[in-house]
């Protein structure tokens, strides 16, 4: 397997929808391959960070403010 | 073929779909307890596509005051969430036509870049390199990274990665083929993972950022 070709399955590796035959492939390729390695744990950290980090919070002032003014309209039948 | 990872569960209903119901049936509480459920939800991916607070405050609104009006029209054998998520971007796509007036404003534009198909900068990370950072400045770090990414990958990403959807339902919300859906994600999880590399790699030394095509530039470099 190429870097290439492991690339080109890189998604379904972290997204683990790979078969066990895949798998066994991806992960021959690393044992061999640093690059790909560090490609796989980086980009699995990119996603972990981001989903632990919420970037754009909503604060409760404003969530409680926006969810009055919706029910509010939606009690007149908006 | 055990571990491979399992999507039962599927046809069982889902709890929004009393809910639903019981909106239909006129009960204005039900809506109150999908709307708290989802809120947050919506804002974020507002203001991913919108970029803009105001316009994510806005959207929010109408995209609630929409998935009420239009509840009639909702097919139970959907996800509400899914649903509602569609009529969100639907309403931050047009709250980006109205700030480029009248301008015709897609989730496929800014796409031709070939950035992020090939990794470059091969560094590993440090073991937690976010605690590097205090959380003001790592979010910072996470916005202007993410706002970096052309508006078809970042939407995409946003849908998928940080608010959970599978890569059938992002396609379904944004009128995407599943393929279209799985390349954009990739070339997205790469650019992230590139452009984070600037400040998350180990520090060796050596290690001076190289790569170009960014305005991003690290805080804190050695």
């Amino acid at each position: 397997m190429t870097c290439t070709e492991f690339l080109a399955l890189l998604d379904e590796l972290i997204d683990d929808t790979v078969t066990t035959a895949m798998r066994a492939d991806l992960q021959e390729h690393l044992r061999d391959c640093e690059h790909c390695e560090v490609t796989l744990n980086t980009t699995r950290k990119t996603i972990q960070i981001y989903r632990s980090h919420e970037i754009y919070d909503l604060p409760t002032d404003l969530r409680e403010r926006l969810h009055a003014a919706i029910m509010e309209r939606c009690k007149k039948g908006c | 073929m055990s571990t491979i990872q399992s999507i039962a569960g599927e046809n069982e209903q889902h709890p929004d779909v009393a809910l639903v119901e019981r909106v239909r049936a006129g009960d204005v509480l039900a809506y109150d307890t999908l709307v708290r459920k989802y809120e947050r939800q919506i804002f974020r991916i507002a203001q991913h596509i919108t970029q803009n607070r105001e316009d994510a405050e806005d959207v929010m609104q109408d995209a609630f005051l929409k998935a009420y009006e239009k509840l009639d029209q909702f097919q139970g054998n959907a996800k509400f969430y899914t649903w509602l998520v569609r009529i969100a971007v639907n309403e931050s796509l047009m709250r980006l036509r109205k700030r480029r007036t009248g301008k015709m404003v897609s989730i496929d534009e800014d796409l031709e870049t070939d950035e992020g198909t090939v990794p470059r900068d091969l560094a590993d990370w440090a073991p937690n390199p976010e605690q590097n950072y205090n959380q003001s400045e790592l979010g910072e770090i996470l916005r202007k990274t993410i706002q970096g990414l052309p508006q078809g990958f970042r939407v995409v990403f946003a849908l998928r990665d940080v608010e959970g959807l599978s890569t059938e339902e992002t396609a379904e919300t944004l009128g995407l083929s599943v393929p279209a859906v799985k390349s954009r994600l990739l070339r997205a999880r790469l650019q992230l993972r590139e452009r984070l590399s600037r400040y998350f790699k180990r520090k060796s030394g050596l290690a001076i950022p190289q790569e170009a095509g960014s305005a991003l530039a690290p805080k804190k470099g050695d």
